[in-house]
């Protein structure tokens, strides 16, 4: 394959570029593209928000639906997220089943959501142990150039940030939906930073030539009050735990800097 | 939802009466298997994991080689009887998920340029799941790698470190794992101190994740040591068959 041969290729590129502190699109190691954000982007599903991070484009849409509760837990609202990798992303992407890519990136969105308790579950309960709004966020990977986990993140959190949830009663044994609707109830907003590395240099934002050479990468949620609430640590290779701890302060600030942006509170 | 929250740490002591930093019981055998080039099995408290391996051998389908390296192919799944309620049997997203980041955590350790082209399946089966699985995979599969003759570096070391009750445990056990507030595995090459596998979820501050990485690392030195003996107990108990053979 054209691009594995490009691999060693581009790792010495990179590498050489960074003994100077410098990156193939003039950055610094540790400076992130311009973040390009739209949200809401579409009308019809609940919220929606469309990231551009360089070329990496990822759409989030989500869709709040009855359901039934899981039988654990009776009185709480569930949370589903999915992504697809379009084939028109990126050549390595094939259409069919969803890659461990793309199963690896919507499980780590999902537990930045899910663990930092951003979605309150209990008010999507509409009758205890039978009826509830599900939450599905769905995100579409448009394009690839790196960091498809960090702006799927942020995408997800923008789309949930205009949804909508529609009013519902209960009437014999079926739900009656309302047109009137409120905001999704939110209490934080994680945001994921992923952190590559690529020989014994630590890189944010990589773009997808810089991720073609690296050894491996960590993915850090924070929380708004800066506690981690997920973290997943992505590709063969290793890491130190200083390199670590460097990851963790850098998700930090990446967290603050994209709420921020998002005109969170 | 229970209207007491239940106590996960009473007076210093663990459900099961561990201190906050003890591991639970462990047993490692190496080579348990009859065809499998490399295997093991694990227990770690009531978790039980059997790992095997085959390999290096040819790489299909060919077309997915590496003609630069050999490339670890892990399958992890969960048996049908592994937990209280039934699992249907195939892969899920989350067995797919570990079987990555299990690949991930071994393959740094192993020497596989040196076998271009090739792969070492691995088969990761849990028996028994009482948390912390895919953690007692990984030290198992190290064991079954190291067993099948693979040349390693280092073996790979796991250990969960949890939050229960607002205080950090090593080795999440059961209900730590349902009802705590964080799950953390980790695995290492021990001897470098170099992490393979890093996952989080739930609730650590940048302070607790120092506190964490302390009780991991005492957590991978102990089991690092029971897996050692575990390869060397095998070899002994062959050497014993071998000069029973010849008397």
């Amino acid at each position: 394959m054209t691009t594995d041969l490009l691999a060693p290729i581009m790792r010495e590129n990179v590498l050489r570029l960074l003994n100077d502190n410098l990156r193939m699109d003039g950055r610094k190691a540790d400076e992130f593209r311009v973040i390009e954000l739209q949200a809401p982007i579409l009308d019809k599903p609940s919220g929606s928000a469309l990231v551009k991070m360089g070329k990496t484009t990822v759409m989030a849409g989500v869709q709040i639906e009855l359901g039934t509760p899981y039988p654990d837990t009776p009185d709480e609202g569930a949370l589903s997220v999915n992504s697809e990798f379009l084939p028109l992303a990126d050549p390595e992407f094939e259409g069919g089943r969803p890659s461990d890519e793309s199963i690896e990136l919507s499980r780590v969105v999902d537990r930045g959501i899910r663990e930092s308790k951003a979605i309150d579950m209990s008010k999507l309960v509409i009758e205890s142990g039978k009826h509830v709004w599900m939450v599905y966020v769905d995100l579409w990977v448009l394009d690839s150039d790196g960091s498809l986990i960090d702006a799927a993140g942020i995408a997800a959190l923008a789309a949930l940030m205009n949804a909508k949830v529609k009013s519902a009663k209960v009437v014999g044994d079926k739900v009656e939906v309302g047109e009137d609707s409120k905001p999704l109830p939110l209490k934080d907003h994680p945001v994921p930073c992923t952190v590559i590395k690529v020989g014994d240099k630590l890189v944010l934002d990589s773009t997808r030539a810089e991720e073609q050479g690296m050894d491996c990468r960590i993915t850090v949620t924070t929380r708004a009050d800066g506690a981690i609430c997920a973290m997943q640590k992505g590709l063969a290779g290793s890491f130190t735990q200083e390199e670590i701890a460097k990851a963790i302060d850098y998700s930090v600030e990446r967290g603050k800097q994209v709420r921020k942006l998002l005109k969170i509170k | 939802m229970s209207e007491k929250k239940l106590a996960l740490i009473t007076n210093g002591k663990r459900l099961d009466g561990r201190k906050l930093n003890e591991i639970r019981p462990m047993k490692i055998e190496a080579g348990v298997l009859a065809h499998a080039d490399g295997s093991c099995y694990i227990e770690m408290g009531k978790t039980k994991v059997i790992a095997g391996v085959f390999g290096p051998m040819e790489f299909h389908p060919k077309h997915k080689q590496d003609p630069l390296t050999g490339i670890l192919n892990c399958r992890y799944r969960m048996a049908a009887f592994s937990t209280e309620e039934r699992i249907r049997p195939g892969p899920s997203r989350r067995s797919t998920e570990i079987s990555m980041v299990t690949a991930n955590a071994l393959t740094p350790a192993l020497f596989l340029r040196e076998y271009p082209k090739t792969m070492v399946e691995l088969t990761i089966e849990v028996l028994q799941a009482d948390a912390s699985t895919r953690v007692a995979g990984i030290n198992a599969a190290s064991v079954a790698l190291a067993d099948a003759g693979i040349p390693m570096r280092d073996l790979v070391t796991s250990v969960a470190v949890g939050k229960v009750d607002g205080q950090l445990v090593l080795d999440v056990a059961g209900k730590e794992d349902t009802e705590g507030e964080t799950d953390f595995p980790v695995a290492m090459l021990p001897r470098s101190r170099k992490i393979t596998l890093m996952q989080l979820d739930g609730h650590l501050t940048k302070d607790e994740f120092g506190k964490a990485m302390d009780l991991a690392w005492s957590g991978v030195d102990t089991i690092y040591k029971m897996q050692v003996k575990a390869l060397k107990d095998k070899y002994v108990k062959e050497k014993i068959a071998t000069e029973e053979v010849q008397k």
